[in-house]
């Protein structure tokens, strides 16, 4: 009985798992076969030939490598500065008292309920003033520190950070930037990764904002490069797969590297709430 | 990925106080004061720069008619009263609720689903969750790419499955509710999980005693669902329902990138709210009614949470 129960669960679960693997497989056949095999029926259902052959056409229709490099470019420069910044501010605001903090932080929180979508007309207008159009700075800097980050830091700074040790730094007169990178640093290492590869997912998958800030055709991400690729040759199913499947890789394997814990975090910062 | 409780900034136990700084040390204070200052700066300056200053100065970019390029002209409430009798507006709102109704109440039932199925002792827990999680790590762009071919006209795959059924064909992408299912259906694909994780981790919070003493006390296990795992699920549920409010009335790449034009297709059917606002500010050049548009959004998804909190709320006290 228990095992007929238990067969009867992981049925269930296979199922749903099929149905949330199925489109990526289907990716892969599709890139690898032509697109007069895909749409016939019945289909074929298993993976052909064609994959360099497509890869080749993707190759002569769009600068991929050029998007490839500045998706990179970005993604790589804004998680540094997200790194850098949120833990040193999650740091201040989970080992040191001083004048204002509490108000501070009450603001950093509030700052979770303004609106994204709100401002993307007139951020593109001040962009515009400062002739950020069509610069990666436009991409980098509103997004080089986040309250998100900062938060979820601090939570885990306080802790992983033994007061006693920082006590101990200061006592030998180490001052703030020393016990920062002597200290602080070290012990957040767990907590970068996350906030590492949730910011790096997060940047190379954005595609709105770079899609109206981007006007400037060699300065393309990799999104913006791929839905154009899809609106110009929407009827070469086999070739825009190919380079679908070529975006879609590098953070999937960056995601199954850390998957396990990285799940974790993410719902320990949801449910903590 | 936000939480739902104020955290009082307070400093823990043993944290690092300085404020007993004798006098000789007071410059030393000073400078420590200062050096901690300057490190929360960045956030503050950036977010009153890209944060706060937008929405400002889109209060004053709504009252002006812009096109980009001349000067801006003053024009009052002008796109404020033109929005309301704009029909392409209230019909987007239209399309955005009912992809939104019918990608989100499918997708939290089925996370439920999938979480108490996950909350047993069984194997492979671990790679049921990544496999449950990877579509949401997975561009929209890429999704819609796929969705497109899935769901295409003369023999996608979805419409091959239906033949083979012996169903006939079903024009997806040319048909108005066809399209809107395949946008859902994208919702669906890649909230799922994240959904159905978030739930497990509120199960895995809840003291596993109330169930053994319901299941002591002969309650069946649709009662104990009923009348323990909901209620003590609520501040989760809450979340999730709050979420997917506030990203499903954003709905943008899943309906652009699957029916090119953005236009959202047959009759506009897949023409979300944000979709319309950005072919009014980007293709039209409207920046002074997208402005406005962006503040009619913000006030439905400002609505639509609170009515979404006040019915979780409600529920609670029967």
């Amino acid at each position: 009985m228990r095992i007929a129960k238990r067969s009867i669960l992981h049925l269930a679960l296979i199922l749903g798992a099929i149905v949330s693997l199925f489109p990526f497989y289907w990716m892969l056949v599709m890139s690898t076969s032509t697109t007069e095999e895909i749409f016939k029926y019945p289909p074929k259902l298993w993976f052909g030939s064609k994959l360099l052959v497509n890869l080749r056409h993707v190759f002569d229709s769009i600068s991929f490598w050029h998007a490839l490099l500045n998706t990179l470019f970005v993604a790589v420069v804004t998680t540094a500065l997200v790194l850098f910044f949120d833990s040193l501010a999650a740091f201040v605001f989970a080992k040191y008292d001083f004048p204002g903090k509490k108000i501070l932080f009450v603001i950093l929180l509030a700052t979770f309920l303004v609106p994204t979508q709100l401002s993307l007309v007139p951020s593109f207008v001040i962009m515009a003033h400062l002739g950020w159009v069509g610069s990666f700075k436009a991409l980098i800097v509103p997004s080089m520190v986040n309250a998100f980050g900062i938060f979820w830091m601090r939570q885990y700074a306080e802790g992983a950070l033994p007061n006693e040790l920082l006590e101990a730094g200061r006592v030998d007169g180490c001052h703030f930037m020393r016990l920062y990178f002597n200290i602080a640093l070290p012990a957040l290492r767990p907590a970068l990764a996350f906030l590492g590869i949730f910011t790096f997912i997060t940047v190379w998958n954005d595609y709105l904002w770079p899609l109206v800030i981007l006007t400037n055709h060699n300065k393309q991400t990799l999104q913006v490069a791929l839905s154009q690729l899809n609106g110009i040759y929407s009827t070469d199913y086999s070739m825009v797969m190919a380079g679908t499947l070529l975006a879609v890789i590098p953070l999937i394997v960056i995601f199954l590297i850390g998957a396990r814990q990285f799940i974790a975090d993410l719902t320990a910062g949801a449910v903590k709430g | 990925m936000t939480t739902t409780t104020a955290v009082t900034a307070a400093p823990g136990p043993g944290a690092v106080t300085t404020a007993a700084a004798t006098g000789q040390q007071r410059p030393k204070r000073k400078r420590e004061l200062l050096s901690l200052y300057l490190a929360i700066s960045p956030f503050y300056i950036i977010f009153a720069a890209f944060g706060i200053f937008p929405i400002i100065f889109s209060i004053y970019l709504s009252f002006h008619a812009w096109d980009g390029i001349g000067s801006m002209k003053y024009v009052g409430w002008g796109q404020y009263g033109y929005l309301i009798h704009d029909n392409e507006f209230w019909y987007s709102l239209l399309h955005t609720v009912e992809i939104w109704v019918i990608s989100t109440v499918p997708m939290l039932m089925l996370a439920l689903v999938i979480a108490f199925l996950l909350n047993t002792q069984i194997r492979f827990k671990t790679a049921y969750r990544v496999a449950y999680f990877i579509p949401n790590i997975t561009s929209i762009v890429a999704i819609a790419i796929i969705f497109g071919s899935i769901f295409a006209n003369n023999f996608g795959i979805v419409n091959s499955f239906l033949h083979a059924l012996g169903g006939g064909q079903v024009q997806w992408l040319t048909d108005p509710w066809g399209i809107r299912v395949a946008i859902a259906a994208m919702v669906v694909w890649r909230w799922t999980g994240y959904n159905a994780i978030i739930y497990l981790a509120g199960l895995q919070a809840i003291n596993s005693d109330l169930f053994e003493a319901a299941r002591v006390d002969g309650a069946s296990q649709v009662q104990t669902f009923f009348r323990i795992t909901i209620p003590l699920l609520r501040p989760v549920i809450l979340f999730t329902v709050i979420m997917s409010t506030i990203g499903g009335l954003q709905i943008f790449t899943e309906s652009q990138v699957l029916i090119p034009g953005n236009s959202g297709g047959t009759n506009n059917a897949g023409e979300t709210m944000v979709l319309y606002l950005y072919k009014q500010a980007f293709t039209q050049q409207q920046f002074g009614y997208g402005a406005a548009l962006g503040w009619a959004l913000f006030l439905i998804i400002l609505i639509a949470s609170i009515i979404n909190w006040r019915l979780v709320q409600l529920r609670g006290r029967d």
